[in-house]
């Protein structure tokens, strides 16, 4: 991909952004408490004794969660550490009913690795992880549902986070955005993370610097939560502009905690120097570190399925797909799925084409996701297979293919309702090739003049009346032995 | 005083099982005898109707023959015990109206064994103090006094008020924690019996935690052979506390068989402090010759680290201490003081809440888990702590227990409370090891100083030994023969 530059007044800038995404575990229960952690119940209706801190309770690991953090730190390519520790982040707040988060500090249950980024120009980078561990979520604070007053839902308290570093590789926004989506399909795809931006199950504080080039690394500000891809590009081009600006005008970067208001266009500084946080970072007394022996990762890596990047390889290799096809392709694992059924009925290459043109198209102006396609990936395969075999044209197939996704019937009912097979009686469609060539004598003239370009047009003619019925390669074949005879 | 009230707990399981009292009748003894020892000020909470009703049903339990190891035992649970829909303090103001709707697992397990709860026992704030002086509820007063001086005294800290309600006989047994000699220094001030045993031997869960890596449960009693079959209901793993060890729980009362010949009993040389009292050199001495006599082999060893324990605990105990006791923000429970924000509702709240001592412990465990002073401090303290757990290790190659004296001094008066805050934890210099190595000990009334103070002697074990330690503590009673009683007898 292209170098991404900001122009400002004194020349071009480098951006260089690093990542912070924290990932809900998939569990039932939290990090270290029994309590569900279900999205949208009433407030405080998921809190267990120790997501409320009462005096004396204690955590207990959730062993789910340790292993949906082995499985994702391998599907990240990356060193699964055998010993790691649970430490405590002191901090005040009214949500975080411990006084404590409980992290990991200095020993992390995964640590360096790396991930191949799809890039939107169908080209790949590779981004850096520095490391994963696991965390505890706080609750919430809601502002407004009381003029004098805070309210605190514990809902979340507890609920098991993994945080995942990347190094600072990325240079463009919409690097930081194929990163984040990259990483959304990975932990997608093993299961350990639904990866619903929306609902908050994956979030992602961005680290933004500016530099020129050759230049050392500048002074960071991090953007918190940013919870959806379109915000991540904004919030990093954005923070990218101010900070050229600053330094522009001889000002400097403060390394600082800054929010992304993405109605107002703005970062914001959340933080000020006063309140910077001495977090007291020390191991958990109340919890044993966690040891692994290979048997067991070797378990956690022998539940993985086939992830994207191999997938997209295979795709590439036994579909011979373009790059950009295979990465669009996979990127979901229930697109990638539906494609493979699709391409054993019909020419693989055509299936690629027919799911994320035709199928997305109408999948996105119904707002319908693939699981919800009222076409299944057996009927569009069906579909395919009437144009392998010459049944139907790919003009009727897009017309069948309409009515399939409105009324959910199959593709030969509807060809053989409508009696739309393809004609390819070579006597029938030289009648109609004979009689257009005979009403249209002017036409002729000019294209064994030298217009050949007008074999199009006599195509059309044909196809108009047959009904579009005609096979257009028999069409253009007998067109062309007879104009040009 | 009741009759009923001398028995031991050993003895009054014995009758009850064999019919001769009811848990009624003992249990009303012991409820006079809790409002009897009022002037001590041991108890925070009574529960008398608890009591009554726990009576009814053990002894309903002991006439349908499925009575529990403690069944219809008066006991009195230290306030940093979590009980259900019984006020818990830990002794501190900022707890104030904290009715747990929960039960600790260890007071949960003498529940089930069938004990009866006569009440809360008071404490030092948080178990933080070694004279019981730091409790928002007020002092508690040693039943023991000088001879012919009416001056009152502590009785050690921080489970003094369960040390107190046993001696004075306003309790069968009762529960303390020791994270740095809190059952074994107010047992030895008052003339009891008191065992710390190995950390996982007891579940934490439940009980309001000071500092989480040294904090251990256990019982405090009269006897030897109370202990040992408290303990035995006490302990166990709890898949609720993760660091609570999954071993079986032994028969310790089998443990006593009396009989020490060939045990190796270590003597370390480092814990002849200066300045100790003569009296407990002495008694330390006999101790040795006691154990001599009765068949030990006794060995010289040495403990190198020993003194540097005592500042390490004061690191990695207020560390620990600074976090566990943010959560009192006056958010979800116990006092709250209003202020205009946030930050000023927990500056009040926590500045009204807690007590000097408190508040110096989580400025230095602020303090030295810092940005900058961590490695210095509590690193450096985690390091002791690892050699100090090698002396142990390398020591019992040579021994099979350690006998040193339990305090370097007898109970002192309330109002000659040292002025330094450092001299007042010079009272834990013999207990804090065993703590910082997570070891059992025990520790045993052996003897009268000038002023006919109760002292005690210390048993320390391997690991999840208890049952060495009480054969060994129980061979030293034995020879002691201590039947001193206290000036103050309830009831």
């Amino acid at each position: 991909m292209a170098d991404y530059r900001l122009k400002g007044e004194t020349g071009e800038w480098e951006v260089v952004i690093g990542l912070e995404v924290h990932a809900q575990v998939s569990s039932k229960a939290k990090l270290f408490s029994g309590a569900a952690t279900e999205f949208g119940a009433d407030p405080n209706a998921q809190v267990s004794l120790v997501d409320a801190a009462m005096p004396g309770m204690l955590p207990v690991i959730n062993a789910e969660c340790v292993r949906q953090a082995v499985r994702t730190g391998l599907a990240l390519n990356s060193a699964i550490n055998k010993h790691s520790v649970f430490a405590r982040k002191n901090y005040f707040y009214a949500d975080l009913p411990q006084g404590y988060q409980i992290s990991q500090f200095d020993q992390p249950i995964v640590g360096e690795g790396e991930i191949e980024v799809d890039l939107p120009d169908g080209s790949t980078k590779v981004v850096g992880i520095e490391r994963l561990h696991l965390e505890q979520d706080a609750g919430k604070s809601m502002h407004d549902q009381h003029p004098k007053k805070s309210f605190i839902d514990l809902n979340r308290s507890g609920v098991a986070l993994m945080e995942i570093v990347s190094k600072p590789d990325m240079g463009s926004p919409e690097e930081a955005a194929a990163y984040v989506s990259t990483l959304r399909s990975i932990v997608r795809y093993i299961g350990s993370c639904d990866g619903n931006m929306a609902e908050g199950s994956m979030r992602a504080d961005v680290n933004v610097s500016v530099r020129k080039e050759g230049e050392p690394l500048g002074t960071r500000a991090e953007l918190k939560n940013i919870n959806s891809m379109r915000f991540v590009r904004q919030a990093v081009e954005i923070e990218a502009l101010r900070q050229i600006e600053i330094l522009e005008g001889g000002g400097t970067i403060i390394q600082e905690t800054r929010l992304f208001d993405p109605s107002k266009g703005e970062t914001r500084s959340m933080r000020n120097k006063e309140e910077a946080h001495d977090y007291r970072y020390f191991p958990d007394p109340d919890l044993l570190p966690l040891d692994f022996d290979d048997a067991y990762i070797e378990e956690c890596r022998s539940t993985l399925p086939e992830l994207p990047a191999e997938k997209k390889k295979r795709f590439i290799e036994s579909y011979a797909l373009s790059p950009y096809d295979a990465a669009v392709l996979v990127a979901d694992w229930e697109i990638a799925s539906y494609y493979e059924v699709v391409a054993k009925k019909g020419d693989p290459k055509q299936a690629a084409n027919w799911v994320t043109v035709e199928l997305f198209a109408r999948l996105n102006k119904a707002d319908k996701t693939i699981l919800e396609s009222p076409v299944s990936a057996e009927a569009l395969g069906e579909l395919l297979a009437l144009m392998a075999d010459d049944t139907i044209s790919g003009k009727i197939a897009k017309d069948v293919f309409d009515e399939m996704f409105e009324t959910g019937k199959g593709a030969k009912a509807i060809v053989e309702d409508k009696g739309l097979t393809q004609i390819t009686d070579t006597g029938e469609i030289e009648a109609i090739v004979d009689q257009v060539i005979a009403d249209n004598p002017g036409q002729v003239e000019k294209y064994q003049g030298g217009k050949t370009g007008l074999i199009g047009w006599f195509v059309g003619q044909v196809m108009k009346g047959t009904g579009g019925k005609a096979n257009p390669k028999m069409v253009n074949d007998l067109l062309q032995k007879k104009l040009g005879g | 005083m009741s009759d009923l009230l001398d028995l031991t707990l050993a003895e009054a399981r014995d009758k009850l099982a064999a019919r001769e009292i009811t848990a009624v009748e003992l249990t009303e003894a012991y409820i006079k005898a809790v409002e009897a020892a009022r002037p001590l000020n041991c108890y925070i909470t009574e529960t008398p109707e608890h009591a009554r009703a726990q009576a009814q049903a053990a002894d309903k339990r002991i006439a349908a023959g499925t009575a529990g190891a403690l069944e219809g035992i008066p006991l009195g649970i230290k306030d940093l015990f979590c009980t259900e829909g019984v006020l818990t303090t830990a002794g501190s103001h900022i707890l104030d109206g904290f009715k747990p709707p929960y039960e600790s697992t260890v007071s949960q397990n003498l529940k089930d064994a069938g004990a009866v709860m006569l009440g809360k026992l008071n404490l030092d704030e948080f178990a933080m103090g070694s004279a019981n002086l730091t409790s928002h509820y007020g002092p508690v007063k040693n039943p023991w006094k000088r001879k012919g001086d009416d001056t009152d005294l502590v009785p050690g800290g921080s489970s003094g008020g369960s040390a107190a309600a046993v001696s004075a006989r306003a309790c069968l047994g009762a529960t303390g924690t020791d994270t740095g000699g809190s059952i074994r220094q107010p047992a030895a001030f008052t003339g009891i019996v008191g065992l710390k045993p190995t950390y996982g031997r007891c579940s934490r869960w439940g009980i309001v935690a000071f500092a989480s890596s040294l904090d251990q449960a256990g019982p405090m009693t009269r006897t030897v052979r109370d202990a040992a079959i408290m303990l035995g209901a006490m302990a166990g793993f709890d898949t609720k506390d993760s660091t609570s060890v999954d071993r079986p729980v032994p028969n310790y009362e089998a443990a006593l068989t009396g009989d020490v010949t060939g045990l190796k009993v270590g003597v370390p040389k480092e814990y002849r402090v200066d300045g100790m009292p003569k009296e407990i050199d002495a008694l330390w001495q006999q101790g040795i010759d006691w154990l001599k006599q009765a068949g030990a082999e006794i060995v010289d060893i040495t403990l190198p680290h020993t003194k540097y324990a005592l500042p390490a605990y004061y690191i990695v105990a207020p560390a620990e201490a600074s976090s566990n006791l943010a959560r009192y923000d006056g958010v979800r429970y116990g006092l709250r003081v209003a202020g205009d924000t946030l930050n000023e509702m927990y500056e009040n709240t926590r500045g009204e809440g807690f007590g000097e001592e408190v508040k110096r412990r989580i400025l230095i465990g602020t303090y030295v888990l810092s940005a900058g002073y961590y490695d210095a401090y509590y690193l450096q303290a985690q390091k002791v702590r690892t050699r100090i757990a090698e002396d142990f290790t390398k020591a019992y190659e040579h021994c099979d227990v350690i006998l040193t004296p339990a305090t370097p001094s007898a109970a002192f008066g309330i109002d000659e409370k040292p002025s330094d805050p450092v001299q007042m934890y010079l009272n834990d210099v013999f207990t804090v090891p065993a703590n910082l190595a997570g070891l059992p000990g025990i520790s045993v009334p052996a003897g009268i100083d000038d002023n006919g103070l109760p002292l005690g002697l210390q048993i320390l074990g391997r690991a999840f030994d208890e049952e060495t330690v009480l054969r060994a503590g129980h061979a030293l009673e034995q020879a002691a023969g201590f039947t001193a009683r206290p000036q103050f007898l309830a009831g």
